[in-house]
């Protein structure tokens, strides 16, 4: 009798529980940042990505319109099997449903196949590889803010109409590297200059004097540096060194961050010519932003990154709120059918493949004389419109767009 | 223009050069960690820890007190030195009687937290040290760029690794500290302080990182990640050269830096795991490492 009624009762409760699609899944919605927290691309994202993720919760008002929000956050290590593993357990077992930022273009690839497997959210800021919206497009991710055919057309277009017309390219050997330097090499060739090398350098390298002295024999105008964080830092750095721009070459550094100027410092890297989404100082808007962020942040200001990932949870909440469910595949449709529109990007929309446009800017750093204050860095060279900025929806391959 | 395997010869010595900069951070390193071990059988795990807070001690010191380069060079490694005593006389004293075990876990906890520290203070990406005005610049040797700084550090890694070399194995001094460490008991019974020599001897090898922290400042960037990255293929140089052999772990520290610049030229995504396929070769031929005796 005991035993009947144990069971009436769990099966009472599996129907209640099949019952509540329309609902919050365990009456929670869970945000679960993921990136590297401790490694080379600790300071692009890192702790940083959690503050903008609680920020943008605290700003959408989620405990005044009584949704329970819960920010959870893990260091990916830039490991494909740890990431994979973190989205698993996250998923399955802490009920997270939604994961933002990872950066490190092999988790993110990995962590977008796992959200696929299993009907959830992903929303990709910090990851580059165009990929995302091509060949590896998903019903269940967004990929945010940034790609390599956006740098290779932002940064790379400019350099070579400006008569950088044979590259050398300094490429991290992983899913990132090959992607950017296969973009931009795509983009040299297009505007009628050659690519005379490459030499993959492993991830996490401190020492590049080796590959900068094949770079140097090569004699390529232009020295492409298709890597990021940490790596980019000490190429720069130690091309400096090596004096290959007094000698006639120049790089380019395709990915290129406000925190990484901040290591190098304005007196290495002004003249840095880049391509990025979103810069504190745009407008009166994103200046309030950052100033907000940097008081939680120790004084330090945020990158597109941090920005990133604000914008992309207040659109997932609202979409959440008006939706109510947090069924992965429905709310990531219903974010592709909405306009996004926050105090960072502005107005903005979603593609079909899963790609967010926005404008996006060509910058130059600044000189040591032109900067007025901490993180000045950056001046305005250009704008690149949204409808240009990413590459064709039907030139991505994407199974998703018919 | 000659080329060996593809390679023009010129491009080729550029390349070794390269690899002797890198092999004298290995050997420094190395011979920092060859002399704790070897003096006083601990497993400093916290090497690469202090070789990154020789580099802060030398960026602080600008930063803070406008001291430059050259004065780091004597004071950081003295500031990271008493660290270490410290870190000796408070924590590492009541492990000797234990298995090596535990002094290798509480070197490694104390990595992780002062790596740990100085990332949430200072973030990943790194702070810029200058190279000091009278190293900047290099000279064009024909067949390569040879920036001076880079050739101030394999001359200043070799003096100080003889140097050290000379001290342990020539000296008086040397000579009571490997009595001291074959025998405690009786080389305390003609009178030596053992205790503090043990006490000094971990925080020369410290100092000895804390060196290699100032003069890695100016080229890699001073951040807290510096010493992780860089410890484990010392620990693999001191593994091959013998745990215990002071010059087996300066030779192959530049050997192995002269390896892993050749591994660079000729396939470079192999670089950072050529010494570590080295170590398992060695390790299956002469488990005691290339210079290392059989205890």
């Amino acid at each position: 009798m005991a035993v009947l009624r144990k069971m009436t009762a769990a099966v009472a409760f599996a129907f209640a529980a099949t019952g509540a699609q329309a609902q919050i899944s365990g009456d929670v919605i869970k945000i679960g940042v993921m990136n590297d927290m401790s490694g080379l691309y600790a300071d692009i994202g890192g702790p940083g990505s959690v503050i903008a993720a609680k920020m943008a919760v605290e700003d959408f008002g989620a405990a005044k319109k009584g949704m329970k929000v819960e920010v959870l956050a893990a260091d990916h290590q830039n490991k494909p099997d740890v990431g994979s593993t973190l989205a698993r357990q996250w998923y399955d077992v802490e009920g997270v449903d939604v994961i933002v930022d990872v950066p490190t273009s092999s988790v993110a690839l990995a962590v977008n196949q796992v959200t696929r497997d299993k009907g959830k959210a992903f929303l990709v800021t910090g990851a580059a590889t165009s990929d995302l919206t091509g060949k590896a497009c998903s019903p269940n991710t967004i990929h945010w803010l940034y790609d390599t055919w956006m740098l290779a057309n932002g940064t790379g277009s400019a350099i070579v109409k400006t008569g950088g017309d044979s590259w050398f390219f300094l490429t991290a050997d992983y899913a990132f590297g090959h992607a950017l330097e296969r973009d931009t090499a795509e983009v040299v060739k297009k505007n009628g200059g050659k690519v005379l090398g490459a030499v993959r350098h492993p991830l996490s390298t401190q020492d590049f004097s080796s590959f900068l002295l094949q770079a140097q024999a090569s004699k390529a105008k232009i020295i492409g540096l298709a890597n990021a964080g940490g790596d980019t830092i000490n190429s720069i750095k130690q091309a400096a060194e090596f004096g290959i721009v007094q000698a006639g070459q120049n790089l380019a550094g395709l990915l290129v961050f406000l925190t990484d100027v901040h290591g190098l410092g304005l007196k290495t890297a002004q003249g840095l010519i880049l391509t990025e989404a979103w810069y504190w100082d745009l407008n009166d808007s994103t200046r309030a932003w950052a100033k907000r962020f940097a008081k939680q942040h120790g004084g330090k200001y945020p990158s597109m990154d941090h920005a990133g990932v604000y914008s992309a949870v207040i659109h997932y909440l609202k979409t959440v709120e008006a939706l109510k469910t947090d069924d992965g595949t429905k709310v990531i449709a219903k974010m592709k059918a909405t306009p996004t529109d926050d105090p960072l990007f502005g107005k903005g929309s979603i593609r079909q493949d899963g790609r967010k446009i926005h404008p996006v800017y060509l910058f130059e750093v600044k000189k040591p004389s032109e900067s007025k204050g901490p993180y000045d860095y950056y001046k305005v060279r250009a704008t690149i419109p949204a409808e240009q900025a990413f590459r064709p929806m039907k030139d991505g391959g994407c199974p998703l767009v018919k | 223009m000659t080329e060996i395997f593809g390679i023009p010869t010129v491009a080729l010595f550029g390349q070794l050069l390269i690899g002797l900069i890198n092999g004298s951070f290995y050997a420094l390193l190395s011979l920092g960690l060859a002399v704790i071990f070897g003096l006083l059988n601990i497993i400093n795990f916290a090497h690469g820890a202090q070789y990154m807070l020789g580099a802060f001690c030398a960026y602080l010191l600008l930063e803070k007190a406008g001291i430059g380069y050259w004065w780091s060079l004597l004071l950081a490694p003295i500031i990271v030195g008493i660290t270490g005593l410290v870190i000796e006389r408070t924590m590492l004293k009541q492990l000797y009687k234990l298995d090596h075990l535990y002094g290798l876990l509480l070197t490694f906890g104390l990595a992780l937290i002062i790596e740990g520290l100085f990332r949430n203070e200072f973030g990943s990406s790194g702070q810029p040290y200058p190279i000091p005005a009278e190293l900047a610049g290099g000279k064009n040797l024909g067949f390569m760029f040879l920036p001076v700084y880079r050739g101030w550090v394999i001359f200043a890694s070799l003096a100080v690794c003889l140097g050290t070399w000379f001290l342990i194995e020539k000296t008086r001094l040397g000579a009571y500290l490997r009595a001291a460490t074959e025998n405690p008991q009786l080389v305390q019974a003609f009178g030596i302080n053992v205790p503090r020599m043990i006490t000094l001897t971990y925080g020369f090898g410290v100092a000895l990182a804390a060196f290699a922290g100032v003069m890695a400042g100016p080229i890699y960037q001073v951040s807290p990640q510096m010493g992780a990255n860089i410890i484990i293929v010392v620990f693999a140089v001191v593994v091959i050269g013998g745990m215990g052999s002071i010059m087996g772990s300066i030779v192959t520290g530049f050997g192995l830096g002269l390896i892993e610049g050749l591994t660079k030229v000729f396939y470079p995504e192999a670089s950072n795991t050529v010494i570590f396929i080295i170590m398992a070769i060695v390790l299956l031929i002469k488990p005691a490492g290339l210079f290392g005796t059989q205890k």
